[in-house]
């Protein structure tokens, strides 16, 4: 195979690696946090021994705290697709490298540039499918995700102080003003380089460098474009052509994207549904009960585990004045399970969940009833709490004593 | 130490943060030893980089070669859009070609039937608005060619 691309060399290649040894630890971070954001012992995958931040109790404030980690964990995620694209096109005369091994060392550079590669593509791609709901592979979502993530941060590390002079070295070799106002007469190939990226006979430019990364670039917003209406309501959420959260079920005050519907959980409420509440006085409430008692309305967000978010007003029973009812006015923890069967049929709360002054068993949203889809008769809603975790179809909450 | 460096190849902190690294992979991996989803892990996880390295790179590396036989001024307006279908595709792929059309109407309560439409728009309008672009350039070189004469 020879190739001949002009524009390959170690400052182009710098100059994306740059880029990326940016935003790659972004991603790492969020990506732990989530797992952190879902509550103590609630994290997926559960047993993962050292592979984890150390617990903290995720906070209520900002509210939109877990709306910024999750969308950015996602959002960038995608956005940085063509850039780890564009990297990995600039360094593959090194793949073909011939003869594939010179020493051991070699030997083993390559087997960890295997986990490096194999590791991006594969959180690129089960998170991708996940994003979209594609099972296609088979295995937990959670389990792959997070492991692979692993993965990729001992190889990432191992990258980065094997390459990090040469990339230096790589973006001091040209003036990125001067490559900015290079058209595509003046581009010529960057010269002989030790790691054979330069090609030694390369073809006529058709695209000046400066053209390489606004292509690059190109491709970033668009993408961003695309995914960029996840996060937004109103008309601007149709941005989001092609991703499942850029249209909503229906129009009106309950017309926000639903996370998994009542009849996919097989929910029907009863028409007597009470809600229970377990602690030192037991109390059981219908739902008439419950919207006599003091409601607070509160402008909350869902945040989804897939990125997507949408700010929405609810409105309820505060969470601190249920604990007060069942008589654990300080609870060390709240237990709350819902009518569906599942995995997140139940979960369990925080103190700071509890006691926020915006924690809701809301039982309407933006001025009517919730719809079954969103929870009805009532789900939680809670600051910053990943809304796989603001429990829908609510049966009961149970508040424990410190 | 010279001798662990002809034999190695390298110094001895170049095998240190390659053992680094190889530690926490081999330490994640532990955690699906015995699951019976570990083979279909590896496969995915090798199976990304093979088919990105032996399949994707090279189809998109001789579709650019035969593109580049066109004459220098079209090929960026027609690699430039077919680039941008072709990540489009990669990256909405479920949606497009109607996978996981269950446990996407389960999670939204919507099917997948807008997305090959919504994408073929959207690749017919990359094309045309390349198409325009190029236009306007025919149009506009002429003029400046004749003034250079002139």
């Amino acid at each position: 195979m020879r190739f001949r691309s002009p524009l390959r060399g170690p400052w182009l290649t710098s100059v994306f690696a740059v880029v990326l040894l940016v935003g790659m630890p972004i991603l790492v971070i969020t990506g732990l946090l989530d797992r952190v954001a879902y509550g103590p012992g609630q994290g997926l995958p559960g047993d993962v021994g050292l592979l984890q931040l150390p617990p903290f109790d995720w906070p209520t404030r900002p509210s939109w705290l877990f709306r910024l980690t999750q969308g950015l964990h996602v959002g960038l995620g995608i956005v940085l697709v063509p850039v780890v694209l564009a990297k990995l096109w600039s360094v593959i005369p090194k793949l073909f490298a011939w003869p594939p091994v010179r020493s051991p060392a070699q030997a083993l550079e390559r087997g960890t540039l295997l986990l490096l590669v194999g590791s991006i593509l594969f959180e690129i791609v089960t998170g991708l499918l996940n994003i979209q709901y594609d099972y296609a592979f088979g295995f937990s979502f959670y389990t792959g995700h997070y492991l692979g993530a692993w993965v990729f941060v001992g190889a990432f590390a191992a990258h980065v102080v094997l390459k990090s002079g040469a990339m230096v070295r790589g973006l001091r070799s040209r003036s990125l003003r001067r490559e900015l106002a290079t058209p595509l007469a003046g581009t010529v190939p960057e010269p002989p380089d030790e790691g054979g990226l330069v090609a030694p006979d390369p073809a006529p430019p058709t695209m000046s460098r400066r053209g390489a990364l606004a292509l690059v670039g190109g491709g970033s917003a668009l993408l961003a474009a695309l995914s960029i209406g996840q996060v937004l309501d109103g008309p601007a959420r149709h941005l989001a052509l092609l991703l499942p959260r850029g249209r909503t079920t229906e129009d009106g005050p309950n017309g926000f994207p639903v996370n998994r519907t009542a009849a996919a959980a097989g929910v029907a409420p009863p028409a007597d549904w009470t809600l229970q509440l377990a602690g030192p006085t037991p109390r059981t409430f219908t739902r008439a009960e419950l919207m006599a008692l003091p409601q607070h309305t509160a402008r909350l967000p869902i945040a989804c585990v897939e990125g997507w978010s949408t700010l929405q007003t609810w409105t309820g029973v505060r969470l601190r004045d249920l604990a007060e009812l069942a008589g654990v006015p300080r609870p060390a923890a709240a237990s709350v399970a819902s009518l569906e069967d599942g995995p997140f049929a139940r979960g369990t709360l925080t103190p700071g969940q509890v006691l926020d002054p915006d924690g809701l068993l809301a039982l309407q949203v933006n001025g009517v009833d919730l719809s079954l889809d969103h929870g009805f008769p009532a789900r939680i809603v809670v600051p910053a709490l990943p809304g796989v975790r603001c429990t829908k179809w609510v049966r009961s909450i149970e508040f424990r004593e410190a | 130490m010279r001798r662990f460096t002809d034999r190695y190849g390298a110094s001895p902190a170049h095998l240190a943060a390659l053992l680094a690294c190889v530690a926490p992979a081999a330490y994640a991996a532990s955690f699906l030893l015995g699951d019976p989803a570990l083979l279909r892990v590896l496969c995915w996880f090798v199976g990304a980089a093979v088919v990105h390295d032996l399949v994707l790179f090279p189809l998109y590396a001789l579709a650019d070669r035969l593109l580049t036989r066109l004459p220098v001024p079209l090929v960026n307006h027609v690699r430039v859009p077919l680039l941008g279908a072709g990540l489009t595709f990669l990256v909405f792929l479920p949606g497009i070609i109607r996978q996981g059309g269950e446990t996407h109407l389960a999670a939204t309560g919507l099917d997948q039937e807008p997305y090959l439409g919504r994408w073929l728009a959207l690749v017919a309008a990359m094309f045309v608005l390349s198409g325009l672009l190029y236009a306007v350039r025919l149009l506009l070189r002429p003029r400046s060619r004749s003034r250079a004469a002139a």
